[in-house]
């Protein structure tokens, strides 16, 4: 008995003393004093020199944290306890902290270098007027490939995919509006299209496609795209910019007919303690050159149309990550279809999955 | 036992039996009467035995099954080497070892040991066989599940081995038995106990799978787990995950009858 | 008769082979300065001096810890009650209907308990984080410690009971003097694998975790995201080490008892 008391007791003193040093920890990890602004952005989406050149320029402290996800943030934020001046979410997030009520609005007269966005990347659905965010990256979902693996073939169109040389070369990302909306964009159909038959005609089309793809995976089609594993892959234009910096053989193209555009954005969260920091952070952000900057070392697309002027022609007049003004304008962004319908999506998703088998 | 002291035990756990066994099945049974907007129906059901449902359960199935087969094939032989050994104990710990390091690292392992590229492959074009595609696979799927199976199939059959009175099977032998015999009629059958046991830990989580459905199989095998997670996790549609759930806890309670014990 | 003894040795070998192969090709690839878990550059202490500096991870690492080491206490004492209710109770009908219960969450998939348990507390009104987890860890480990310590229990002759009794031991006595002392064995097995299933566990902790508490493996998931740094198989290679070391030990403590501490496995 006393052998079982005495481990116990071990027990709960070590948890109890563990416990009070993760608090101590924590606690180290966030303060808020005065003058100091708390962003939370996505892991490896700053350039830390730019962070030191803001902390310079106005003065005030930054505390930078990360996320991977939006849910993880979405709940991070819902949950109170946190005081987080800035945050970046995707488009669909937006959308959902919106009707949450966990935003507030953006003083645009605070940040005179709004003018330099593209304002094909202003006003959009998920948020009108851009109220509520400020565009920081942005991108589109394509077709990522291998000439050498598939004898040279050069992709330009999701349709390529459907071709007979093309078997059991294709990794497609687990995500459903993704898949469908490349079956929709194929026939010419719009990626938020509601209408039944069309979506089961798109379904048809992917099931003919399963003979070509090879599986249907989550994060890791990074490594097995790095790794050769598959000669083509559907992914979003962050992900390939990345894949191809590890791999140089790799290639990426927005296929002509048309596919999703998505954003990364600023918003204020209603946790901001000093939302005055966050206003002058964002407009620090749209600053031209800033902008460029960070553009040249997160490797994403910056919407800040001035920036472009700054970037290294390579950069700028690279199509596939800055498409043409025509090809931009077939880019659409996913709108919320509403719970009945998101579930239409993932029902037929669900069957095309099966079907590859 | 004086009574009251009784109670003193009995509430603690039976709470927790309340708490978190019967009310969370009653919660699932509850929830899959509502669909996606929220107002009382039986579409879930309906959807439950449309084809691809009941295509998704069968395919379930028949890879736990597999998985299930396999992991006894595996288990079984080692599980009765081990009682052979000197320092069971230790070997057994070094078994149960692997479990303790985290699943997606082992299965981020195999991406790497089966890729094309990987150490599989060269060790095949070393023998002659030439690469082969292993990720993806039914193969490489049922291998991973049973890797990761085996542990808790081994551990109930060495425990029933270890009750066997060695007297038998030294009578048997006595009498003349072959050891094929002797392994058949007297210690299979003893044992049955813990094949049942280890039998109903692997059949039924591996209905279940999901992460290992998407990393190793590439959702090229679809188990009622994998739905389950995407109706909970992506599609918010509580009602139809809670469907298939109540579809798992029937399974689970029939075979648990199965292969119950009757002691 | 030596064949034989050769091919089940082998046989074993190639078990134990398949079975820490992957776990050996992680701490290969923890030493790779090349930064990916394939192409073996050079050798580097790099991603070891990282772990040692990540604050977060190491909150992480010690939350994982701090709830293995509290639920697997908790849920030891709830199962030792449990162990001895079901010990206690005459009748062969509610035995077995206690008994059933208790194991239907040992043979329940991880998603169904996570999905339940995550609709409970929702119902209830639990913040999502570290009491949800700790919950659940709590009662997803119960059954095992029950499974660990009745059989003890049912081995334990009545007569000790009695004869306790009859030396004029109190109810208190006998339970703290006789019965607990003798399922020692039990109890210590319960807990470690309530241990174990705690610090093993992905898929409960991923549906019941919120509000930025994360254990290792919900981690390690999350950073499947942008790629597996090596940080993780360094961080794993330290604790694959130290399970190492801690299995020995304990293995040599059981050795102590006079009947090696029996670790059984589910019913």
């Amino acid at each position: 008995m006393k052998k079982i008391v005495q481990m116990f007791a071990i027990v709960f003193i070590a948890s109890f003393a563990i416990l009070f040093f993760i608090a101590r920890l924590n606690a180290s990890e966030g303060y808020s004093g005065d003058n100091t602004l708390t962003i939370y952005n996505w892991g490896e989406y700053i350039d830390p020199e730019l962070i030191d050149r803001f902390e310079k320029e106005t003065g005030i402290k930054v505390i930078y944290q990360t996320f991977d996800s939006n849910e993880a943030m979405m709940t991070k934020i819902s949950q109170g306890g946190t005081t987080f001046d800035i945050a970046v979410p995707s488009e669909y997030a937006i959308s959902k902290m919106k009707e949450e009520g966990l935003l507030i609005p953006i003083d645009h007269s605070k940040i005179p270098n709004l003018k330099y966005i593209n304002p094909r990347f202003l006003n959009l659905s998920f948020d009108p007027g851009n109220k509520y965010s400020i565009p920081y990256f942005w991108g589109t979902v394509g077709i990522l490939y291998n000439p050498e693996a598939l004898g040279g073939k050069k992709i330009d169109s999701w349709n390529d995919l459907w071709d007979k040389d093309m078997k059991n070369q294709i990794l497609l990302v687990d995500g459903a509006r993704e898949v469908i909306g490349m079956g929709l964009n194929s026939l010419g159909y719009s990626l938020n299209d509601t209408n039944k038959d069309h979506l089961l005609e798109a379904k048809k089309k992917l099931d003919k496609l399963t003979p070509n793809v090879k599986a249907i995976v989550g994060d890791e089609i990074k490594m097995l795209m790095a790794n050769e594993e598959a000669g083509a892959a559907l992914v979003w234009s962050g992900d390939a910019a990345d894949i191809m910096w590890e791999n140089e053989k790799l290639d990426y193209v927005v296929p002509k007919e048309g596919s999703n555009l998505w954003f990364d954005n600023m918003v204020i969260p209603k946790t901001a303690k000093n939302i005055e920091g966050a206003h002058k952070f964002i407009n620090f952000m749209l600053d031209p050159k800033v902008a460029a900057q960070n553009a040249e070392y997160v490797g994403y697309s910056t919407p800040n149309e001035k920036a472009l002027e700054y970037l290294p022609k390579e950069i700028s007049e690279d199509e596939r990550f800055y498409p043409s003004p025509e090809l931009t304008d077939k880019l659409e962004v996913y709108e919320n279809l509403g719970k009945r319908m998101l579930s239409y999506y993932n029902d037929l998703f669900l069957e095309f999955k099966m079907h590859s088998k | 036992m004086k009574s009251n002291i009784r109670a003193l035990y009995f509430l603690p756990y039976v709470l927790w039996i309340l708490l978190f066994v019967v009310v969370p099945i009653l919660l699932i049974i509850y929830y899959s009467f509502f669909n996606i907007e929220g107002t009382f129906s039986f579409e879930n059901y309906e959807k439950f035995f449309t084809p691809v449902y009941l295509k998704m359960a069968l395919s379930s199935f028949w890879y736990a099954f597999l998985i299930t087969a396999f992991s006894l094939l595996i288990a079984y032989p080692t599980a009765l080497l081990l009682t052979k050994t000197k320092h069971k104990q230790l070997w057994l710990l070094l078994i149960i070892l692997p479990m303790w390091i985290n699943l997606l690292l082992k299965a981020y392992a195999f991406l790497g040991i089966f890729g094309t590229y990987g150490i599989a492959n060269h060790f095949l074009e070393l023998i002659g066989v030439g690469a082969k595609q292993i990720l993806f696979t039914d193969f490489s799927f049922v291998f991973v599940s049973v890797y990761i199976f085996v542990p808790f199939m081994i551990l109930p059959i060495f425990n029933a081995l270890e009750k066997l009175n060695p007297t038998l099977v030294d009578a048997a032998k006595d009498l003349g038995a072959s050891p094929w015999i002797t392994f058949r009629r007297v210690i299979f059958p003893l044992t049955l106990d813990g094949v049942k046991s280890g039998c109903q830990a692997v059949f039924i989580p591996a209905l279940s799978l999901f992460m290992i459905t998407r990393l190793i199989a590439g959702n090229r095998v679809i188990t009622l787990g994998t739905a389950i997670e995407q109706h909970f996790l992506v599609t918010q549609n509580w009602g139809m995950g809670a469907t298939i759930a109540v579809f798992l806890i029937i399974a689970m309670v029939i075979i648990m009858f199965l292969t119950g014990n009757r002691k | 008769m030596n064949r034989k003894w050769k091919v089940s040795n082998i046989y074993l070998i190639i078990v134990f082979f398949i079975l820490y192969a992957p776990i050996f090709y992680l701490i290969y690839y923890s030493f790779n300065s090349g930064g990916k878990m394939h192409h073996f550059e050079n050798f580097t202490l790099d991603w070891y001096k990282e772990v040692l500096q990540n604050v977060r991870l190491l909150i992480i690492v010690l939350n994982t810890i701090v709830i293995a080491l509290l639920s697997a206490a908790i849920s030891t004492i709830i199962g030792v009650f449990g162990a001895l209710a079901i010990y206690s109770v005459k009748t062969r009908r509610v035995k077995n209907t206690l008994l059933s219960l208790n194991n239907v969450l040992l043979v329940s998939p991880d998603v169904i308990i996570g999905a339940s348990f995550l609709i409970l507390f929702t119902i209830v009104g639990i913040q999502l984080g570290f009491i949800s987890v700790l919950l659940s860890h709590i009662a997803f480990s119960v059954p095992i410690v029950v499974l660990m310590v009745l059989p003890k229990l049912q081995e334990m002759s009545p007569t000790l009971i009695d004869a306790a009794r009859d030396l004029g031991a109190s109810q208190w006595n006998v339970i703290t003097k006789v019965v607990i002392p003798y399922i020692t064995p039990g109890i210590f097995a319960g807990f470690f694998m309530a241990l174990t299933y705690s610090l093993d566990d992905f898929a409960v902790t991923f549906f019941v975790t919120g509000n930025g508490f994360s254990t290792l493996s919900v981690e390690i998931y999350s950073m499947a995201r942008q790629g597996i740094s090596l940080t993780i198989n360094a961080l794993s290679t330290l604790i694959f080490l130290l399970t190492i070391l801690l299995v020995i030990g304990y293995y040599f403590i059981t050795l102590r008892y006079n009947r090696p501490g029996r670790l059984g496995g589910r019913k």
